[in-house]
């Protein structure tokens, strides 16, 4: 009773690591959307997305109309920010720092680092810690993901290839982290001076991948997803959440898939619940083979 | 359905979305049988539930979508011990302002809450706090895009605040908190809510 601190004179901290990484952890078994208009947030939300990432245009027509690909119009962003109350995200180019300081100024409750844009800096990543928003950046590797996390990343996702409809890069990149993850918990102390090396990644956070077993921050996937069952594939992998781009917004009829994405990646395990959602959907996102892509976005990021 | 002989608590985590995992962990590590709730035939294997933290807008659609909402209803109403932090306290509370009009919330707790109180993401912050009840140093407390309570009923105990604000509260069987003990390793407050099971 005497302790109750009614005069609480609070150390109140903000932009901590703990503080950043914790809007990963809420995310998690959830499904954050792309959307390029207030109304496309709305549906979105309606859907039970978690958060929504808002961009001018879907990776899928960034991939059509070529070009240089850059941070959204604040304008934009703001309109979005207005109609739903989940947290909203932005993208900012590889390296582009201003960008990513013009995201935080306008609010923006995470900013993604993404290759889904066209890079601005083809040797450095941003410095994510001189940041109090939080940042997520995409990986193809274990080595990438803590480069990223090094850099001060909060969350990860597997890039995928987005705007292609196609999940297998999402599974080759989810696996591959997930794998090596493993594969250092079986490793020796002087294997993972090893594993530092091959990876290009700080032994410290190797060491810590060898006693924990997971990375150091919240794993989600993005890259092609664009059924409840893909959403469902990368969750079993062990993904925590997934991204979905173009596959909701380029599909037929996206409100039902939304829901139904939605539905599947938190029943992720269960495949009745899944054969129902996964019911008289209309036609998914055509969709492109890999070898038919003249840019691979996940190439991008050193 | 009360656990008061038994060695073990069977505590379900309500694992629709967001920092379920993390309660797992935390009441495990309290010597908890605990489990992910999804089904109604899991949660009526409870002998008590954690409502974690996560969008509350998304929770409260799968309640409804998996059919949850009215058991889950049910079993407050007769008294099931509830912990509910961040999203769960929202979810709890008697009223939410700034949440979607769709949002009806289950009303076993008499608090007012608005989400999102303390701003955006940007503002979210860490704190130590003092908790009525705990023994011990203060609690670091994580606040992410946490409710601030706006009002509490005069049959409800305010636990610990942050600047004024209530962010600790109990009345009866319903526990709930504005941050996540769930995102740090002290597990005081998840003992708290066992010991007084």
């Amino acid at each position: 009773m005497a302790e109750t601190g009614s005069d609480n004179t609070s150390s109140r901290t903000d932009g901590t690591v703990r503080v950043k990484r914790g809007l990963a952890e809420m995310l998690k078994g959830g499904v954050i959307m792309d959307v390029v208009t207030p109304e496309q947030a709305k549906v979105a939300e309606d859907a039970g997305a978690t958060a929504v990432m808002a961009l001018e245009r879907v990776p899928a027509d960034i991939r059509r109309d070529g070009g240089v690909a850059r941070m959204s119009d604040p304008e934009m962003i703001e309109g979005i920010k207005e109609v739903v109350t989940i947290p909203v995200m932005a993208k900012a180019r590889i390296g582009h720092f201003v960008e990513a300081q013009i995201l935080q100024a306008l609010g923006v409750d995470y900013v993604d680092e993404s290759e889904v844009l066209t890079p601005a800096d083809e040797a450095h990543h941003i410095d994510k810690f001189a940041f109090a928003v939080p940042f997520v950046c995409g990986a193809t590797n274990l080595g990438e993901a803590l480069r990223r996390i090094s850099e001060g990343a909060c969350m990860i996702r597997s890039k995928g290839e987005a705007g292609t409809g196609n999940v297998v890069e999402a599974v080759r990149h989810l696996r591959s982290i997930i794998g090596d993850i493993r594969r250092i918990t079986q490793s020796d102390e002087a294997e993972l001076f090893q594993w530092a090396k091959s990876l290009q990644a700080p032994l410290p956070l190797i060491q810590e991948i060898a006693e924990t077993g997971k990375l150091q921050v919240p794993l989600f996937c993005a890259g092609g997803l664009a059924t409840p069952a893909d959403a469902a594939l990368a969750m079993q992998l062990g993904a925590e959440a997934v991204f979905v781009g173009s596959g909701i917004f380029k599909s037929n009829d996206p409100a039902p898939r939304a829901k139904a994405i939605v539905e599947a990646t938190t029943n992720f395990e269960d495949a009745e619940i899944l054969a129902k959602v996964s019911r008289g959907l209309g036609a998914p996102m055509t969709g492109i083979d890999m070898d038919d892509i003249d840019v691979r976005l996940s190439e991008r990021g050193w | 359905m009360t656990s008061t002989d038994k060695p073990t608590h069977r505590v379900g985590v309500l694992a629709l979305q967001g920092a379920f995992a993390r309660h797992v962990e935390s009441l495990t590590r309290c010597g908890a049988d605990a489990f992910e709730v999804r089904t109604p035939e899991q949660l009526a294997a409870c002998d008590a539930l954690v409502i974690p933290g996560g969008e509350s807008t998304t929770m409260a659609m799968l309640l409804d979508r998996l059919e949850l909402r009215t058991p889950l209803a049910e079993r407050l109403n007769d008294g099931l011990p509830v912990f509910g932090t961040c999203a769960g306290m929202i979810l709890l509370a008697k009223e939410i302002a700034d949440g979607r009009p769709d949002q009806v919330p289950f009303d076993v707790i008499d608090i007012d809450v608005r989400r999102n109180g303390y701003g955006r993401q940007i503002n979210s912050f860490e704190a130590d706090i003092a908790v009525e009840g705990l023994d011990g140093s203060s609690f670091r407390a994580v606040f992410i895009r946490a409710p601030v309570v706006t009002r509490v009923g005069a049959e409800v105990d305010v636990l610990a605040e942050v600047d004024g604000d209530p962010v600790m509260c109990r009345s009866g069987h319903v526990s709930v908190v504005s941050f996540h003990p769930e995102l740090t390793d002290d597990d005081r407050l998840h003992r708290l809510f066992l010991d007084r099971l």
